[in-house]
């Protein structure tokens, strides 16, 4: 099975061929190496006969047959690879080193040299391979002159066998690291496969290994590993949402329900009726709210950035907001003033911004009251300004604040602080303010406002205005 | 006035015909696009209600082949779907107006209402009276008795929208639309506080109240003596 599965890899295949390439490649090569130093050989060889034969040939026309006799008779002598052989008409051997050539070879004078068989001595029984060259001379005599070739032959054989291991080792080698490298990425893949089960299987934690090789192994763990990332965070915003979900609209919907009930089984008070229907309107327009803002954060976080789109003005939208807010801050016994001097343009969904903006005014308002005294309403001052490359926008208040430890919580969906519980409202605000943030590719920061007081720092890319 | 409703929810669609034909007009009800379709364009609509997501062809196709149809009967489309993106792709289609589920029904009725009197003639009015307020749209002045009243420039245009509707009922959400541009919902009483600082200005010291409160529902401006 195991072994199945490793012949049917990515990695055994691509081996497979590369090493079926490489074989082919080096037999060629080897084989043209080995056809290039015959043909060199060979036209070495054919080169010395030529040679020797014009030195006899000299040999003749300045001391006629009989030197050449005596010369072939001389260098027959001499050891080596070269054979000689004079015979004459009738075909008896005047001199030469040569026991026996077929006889038809004789006939071949003035020919290109050619390979022949021959017995070197008298008794000798195995035939020995010569290139040889066939002159006939004046007298009736017939000369060959040649070269035994045993050495040609054997350097054929041995690169023959040269080839024969080179590409068996060639296999055997190509095999075994074919083997471990696939068997490394098998295990790597396997490993990922195994984390990506786990995964599956629920446990959301599980993260596929890096080892700091920095291979692609690594970089595609890597990014796996952030998508999991973001997914464990999704899916914790899920699961707390269904959480929050399941307390902040069961709780007014089971209030609802119960009114409802009680009201059937109670009197049959027409006025009675009435109010009851009226407060069920009311609580059904308090939940509405909640999914519209819910569905509003859950659009908006699936937004993309770039999705965001068109150039607003913050200073306009800062000013018209706070103009919107400042009767009712007032009628409050508070007091609302905006500074915002534009235009500060953004890439963005000028409702969006308009909306958060709104939701930070209105917590100021709610929430940025003195505490104790109760006719005293928020002072609550909204900037816009430039800083850098960012537009930031400040809600500030002069109320009781926020304490360190819950400012990253009040961001969270439907929290709402012990303190703030009795006021209306659904948790949501802030939620949006963050998720608008996010879309705009810019954040939101929950700061002290000096000498007292909540001072929130929204923060969005200024668009860049092309020249 | 005749009022088509395309709207495929049963319940939802006998709720309405019921609640215009209460509020005194005549509504005709088409349960899928097609034949909502058919019966647009057949005309002698002063207003269609469409549904965006419907059986057989969507509320935005429909629009969008009546204009180019040459039809300019005023289109209210209703959408579960409210938010920023699917208000603009309504209007864009041709929409005239966008009203998001689940609504009031006194909110419908006001925007029904403001849309059948956007294509009477009285548009290009420079003059608005109501009693004896008078608003001049083009030198942006206000009188009450012959008396300048001094307004800051959003309560201008807050009144010149009630004035517009003059005799009818405006909603908040109407006013923030109309006058500030916004969709969002303020959660607060913010628009009630801009209407009273209006109302303190053109009816204080006059015996009679011009401006009154729809309960449940917003705001009216008329001349209760006539």
């Amino acid at each position: 099975m195991r072994l199945g599965r490793f012949f049917n890899t990515t990695a055994f295949r691509l081996s497979a061929i590369y090493l079926a390439g490489f074989s082919v490649f080096a037999v060629l090569f080897v084989v043209y190496i080995s056809y290039a130093t015959d043909q060199l050989l060979a036209r070495q060889l054919r080169e010395t006969i030529d040679t020797e034969i014009r030195s006899l040939a000299e040999q003749a026309g300045t001391g006629g047959i009989g030197a050449v006799v005596a010369g072939v008779d001389r260098r027959s002598r001499r050891p080596g690879a070269s054979l000689y052989l004079i015979v004459d008409v009738t075909g008896r051997i005047v001199a030469g080193n040569i026991a026996e050539v077929p006889a038809a070879v004789l006939d071949r004078a003035d020919e290109e040299p050619f390979t022949v068989g021959y017995v070197r001595e008298e008794g000798e029984t195995a035939e020995r391979l010569a290139m040889v060259r066939v002159v006939s001379m004046p007298g009736g005599l017939t000369m060959l002159v040649g070269r035994d070739i045993a050495e040609r032959e054997r350097f054929r054989e041995i690169i023959g066998q040269s080839i024969a291991w080179g590409a068996a080792l060639l296999l055997v080698l190509g095999a075994i690291s074919w083997f471990f490298v696939s068997r490394r990425v098998l295990s790597r893949i396997d490993s990922v496969s195994a984390t990506s089960r786990r995964i599956m299987d629920g446990d959301l934690s599980g993260r596929l290994e890096v080892t700091g090789s920095g291979d692609e192994f690594d970089r595609l763990a890597a990014s796996l590993n952030a998508m999991l990332e973001r997914i464990e965070g999704l899916m914790h915003g899920l699961k707390e949402v269904s959480d929050n979900i399941a307390h902040d609209l069961k709780t007014p919907l089971t209030r609802l329900r119960n009114r409802v009930e009680s009201t059937l089984g109670g009197s049959d008070d027409p006025a009675a009726y009435r109010a009851a229907l009226e407060s069920t309107i009311e609580d059904a327009d308090q939940l509405i709210r909640v999914f519209n803002a819910l569905l509003i954060i859950a659009q908006v976080e699936a937004g993309t950035p770039d999705k965001a789109g068109e150039r607003v003005d913050v200073a306009e939208i800062v000013r018209d907001v706070a103009e919107l807010y400042e009767p009712a801050a007032e009628s409050a016994g508070g007091e609302l003033t905006a500074q915002a001097d534009g235009p500060l343009f953004v890439r963005g969904n000028r409702e969006l911004i308009g909306q958060a903006i709104a939701n930070l005014i209105d917590n100021a308002l709610k929430y940025g009251s003195r505490d104790g005294e109760e006719s005293a309403g928020a002072h609550v001052a909204v900037a816009a300004g430039r800083e850098g490359d960012r537009i930031v926008i400040t809600v500030a208040d002069d109320g009781p604040g926020i304490a360190a430890k819950d400012r990253e919580r009040v961001l969270e969906r439907f929290v709402r602080l012990e303190e703030s519980r009795s006021a209306p409202g659904s948790g949501l605000g802030l939620s949006l303010v963050a998720a608008v943030a996010r879309l705009h590719g810019g954040e939101i920061a929950l700061l002290d406002n000096l000498p007292r007081g909540l001072r929130v720092v929204l923060r969005l890319p200024a668009l860049v205005e092309a020249a | 006035m005749r009022i088509l409703i395309i709207e495929d929810d049963r319940e939802t669609a006998t709720y309405l015909t019921k609640a215009l034909r209460e509020a005194g007009h005549v509504a005709d009800h088409a349960a899928d696009g097609e034949s909502g379709a058919d019966m647009a364009a057949e005309g002698g609509y002063d207003v269609i209600v469409a549904d965006r997501m419907l059986p057989k062809r969507d509320g935005l196709a429909i629009v969008s082949d009546l204009r180019k149809e040459g039809d300019e009967t005023p289109v209210l489309i209703l959408s579960a779907l409210g938010q920023v993106d699917d208000r603009v792709a309504g209007l864009r289609a041709g929409g005239d107006d966008y009203l998001a589920k689940p609504y009031a029904f006194s909110e419908l009725l006001a925007r029904v209402e403001a849309l059948a009197r956007r294509r009477r003639p009285g548009e290009a009015d420079t003059m608005y009276r109501v009693g004896d307020l008078e608003l001049d749209r083009l030198s942006h002045t206000v009188t009450r008795a012959g008396k300048p009243i001094p307004l800051q420039p959003r309560e201008f245009r807050l009144l010149e929208y009630l004035m517009k509707h003059a005799g009818h009922v405006v909603t908040r959400t109407m006013l923030l639309e109309n006058v500030w541009d916004y969709h969002f919902d303020p959660q607060t009483n913010v628009i009630d506080v801009h209407v009273s600082r209006l109302r303190s200005k053109i009816d204080k010291g006059f015996a009679e109240p011009l401006l009154q409160t729809v309960r449940g529902s917003g705001y009216i401006i008329r001349d209760a003596s006539r």
